[in-house]
């Protein structure tokens, strides 16, 4: 009743004019994205006469030049990303994993303050521990290797995560752990085969922001990589800044636009997680 | 087990024992179970969060570079901050005028357009998935490039400012608008924060506003008297979110002037200088000092923000 109220007294027109301008703050909004696509496809000479969003004529120049243009392949950048990345989200998940169900699930001594420090270290700011940090991942020798920027995430060092998955698991039935734990499962069993698996939206939600974190950090990776063999792709995308002269875009917009694949293929994939895990936490993504 | 205890009923020790023997041990594996669970994040704890933030306290009282040892010098690194470090106070001054300027566009913008959102519109999901995508690839170097591009001499906005006939500056190189190239890169990411209004808005029952409507109130009416009060909470919650992440910003700020921080220092940030002057002066005691007065502003700037939202939050209770 109310409802088909709403729907005639509101005009067409006015609908029309708000989609019409949602659009075009979209477009507006995603206009450099596209801008910096097409531009990757243009010759040199046409990239900043050209406005527009369809490369004419279209080469692959770019792409070809750009993929070695600072003496060491891009490829090998990418794959430097990518066992950075997978380490940092194979041991967040697990270590994540693995306190929040002890907080969420089980009974110990001193939890409560345990509990409490969990939560202080969320809002901590990188930069508080950042310097011993360093101190001691030189004096380990690690400089100049992924250890300090995939080790760490192994020790469930995000507790935001921790926090998320423990909100989760407090979400879910008891009942199932009950009865594992009555049919005589152990605590792990009980874990890895009851909670892990009902706890699947909250880990890939963690997977998730966990890679595209990894993947686009800079500053740590500024810090601990100084040898270019072992440069990431956001450090190639830097070295390859300082490299080139003004005037050529080109192979600088091609290997940008590679580097944003992985995050963009998420974000085709797994848009409702991403949407659910902004709303539910708050995460910046 | 009952069995056992009746054959031994004749000798009172056993007969007591074996359920307490039990029991402690019960108790204790219990204890050891939860800690084996959580000996990953305890050790992380104490490596990577709890032993660096004490060191790192220790050395901002000193003088420190990595290779000799340390060199105490009591309270001095902050006395030189706040009285004679102009690179310090230029810092701070740029990093507050950025949150102050990005971070209330930025909630604007994303409440504005979730409350579009927000009215039974067609095709929300693919709008907010378009307005969400700067969000997701904002924080990338990629991003910060294309941004350096944009705004540059050469740059996608002069190009169409030529288009009518006006000649644009070089909007990443005039220490005037530098910094505001990056308040409009935040204010771009936009949707990150709309997620979250979004999900608020759908949180207030509709009986309101039809109960409103009908006792006469106007559109404005609504929206002042039932929209924002039941939405503060969230609008707290984006806000202490996004001043705390705003503070931190480093990678556009390191991308768009090259390290540098210029123009003349328009866009020194304050992490930015925090790396300097660890990471390239090697002042690691007086970076720490820095990284000490980062916390304070930070948890200074959340607690202002608890402790007034009881003046401002309307929480549902």
């Amino acid at each position: 009743m109310t409802t088909s109220l709403h729907r005639t007294r509101r005009p067409v027109l006015p609908s029309m004019l708000k989609h019409g301008l949602l659009l075009l703050g979209a477009l507006v909004m995603l206009y450099p994205l596209l801008w910096m696509l097409s531009s990757s496809f243009k010759p040199e000479n046409v990239i900043f006469k050209d406005l527009g969003l369809i490369p004419r004529p279209f080469t692959l120049e770019h792409y070809v030049s750009g993929w070695t243009a600072i003496g060491v392949p891009f490829s090998r950048f990418y794959a430097n990303s990518f066992i950075i990345s997978g380490l940092s989200v194979a041991g967040t998940v697990l270590s994540c994993a693995l306190a929040a169900y002890a907080f969420a699930r089980l009974d110990f001594r001193l939890k409560r303050l345990w509990f409490a420090l969990m939560l202080g270290t969320i809002m901590l700011p990188y930069h508080v521990t950042l310097i011993p940090r360093y101190i001691m991942f030189f004096q380990l020798g690690w400089i100049n290797t992924i250890l300090p920027l995939t080790v760490p995430h192994f020790f469930a060092v995000s507790s935001f995560f921790v926090f998320l998955i423990i909100q989760f698991i407090r979400g879910l039935p008891r009942d199932l752990d009950d009865a594992a734990a009555i049919d005589g499962a152990s605590e792990w069993q009980t874990f890895w085969h009851i909670v892990v698996p009902l706890a699947t939206p909250a880990l890939v939600t963690t997977a998730i922001f966990t890679f595209i974190w990894s993947w686009d950090d800079f500053f740590s990776q500024l810090l601990y990589l100084n040898r270019i063999t072992s440069y990431t792709v956001s450090l190639g995308l830097r070295a390859f800044i300082d490299s080139q002269d003004r005037s050529s875009f080109g192979p600088l917009f091609a290997m940008s636009v590679i580097s944003l694949i992985p995050a963009f293929v998420i974000f085709i994939v797994a848009q409702q997680q991403l949407v659910e895990g902004v709303s539910r936490t708050g995460l910046k993504g | 087990m009952r069995h056992t205890l009746q054959t031994s009923s004749g000798d009172g020790v056993s007969v007591v024992t074996p359920p307490r023997r039990l029991r402690m041990s019960r108790e204790l594996r219990r204890n050891l179970v939860a800690y084996a669970f959580l000996t990953p994040w305890l050790l992380g704890l104490l490596i990577f969060s709890a032993g660096p933030i004490l060191a790192s306290a220790y050395l901002s009282l000193t003088r420190y570079d990595l290779l000799s040892p340390p060199e105490w010098r009591g309270l001095t690194n902050y006395v030189v901050m706040f009285t004679r470090d102009p690179r310090f106070a230029k810092a701070l001054q740029v990093t507050a005028n950025y949150v102050l300027v990005s971070v209330p566009l930025q909630l604007a913008l994303a409440l504005a357009i979730a409350l579009v959102l927000n009215r039974g519109i067609r095709a929300l999901s693919l709008y907010r998935a378009v307005y969400y995508l700067p969000s997701l690839l904002g924080g990338s170097i990629a991003i910060a490039i294309l941004w350096r591009q944009v705004f540059g001499l050469d740059g996608l906005i002069n190009r169409a400012l030529a288009l009518i006939g006006i000649q644009g500056i070089s909007w990443i190189a005039t220490p005037e608008t530098a910094v505001y190239t990056l308040v409009l890169l935040r204010v771009w990411q936009f949707g990150s924060p709309m997620i979250i209004f979004l999900a608020g808005l759908k949180q207030i029952p509709r009986e309101f506003y039809e109960s409103a409507e009908i006792d006469g109130a106007g559109r404005w009416n609504r929206f002042w008297r039932i929209t924002i009060p039941l939405l503060t909470p969230i609008i707290f919650f984006n806000l202490v979110l996004q001043i705390i992440s705003a503070f931190q910003t480093f990678t556009q700020a390191f991308i768009v002037s090259g390290g540098t921080g210029g123009p003349v220092n328009s866009t020194l940030f304050y992490t930015l200088y925090l790396y300097q002057q660890g990471f390239s002066a090697f002042n690691m005691g007086y970076a720490s000092a820095l990284a000490w007065v980062l916390l304070g502003i930070i948890g200074g700037l959340t607690l202002v923000a608890f402790l007034s939202s009881k003046y401002w939050v309307y929480y549902e209770s």
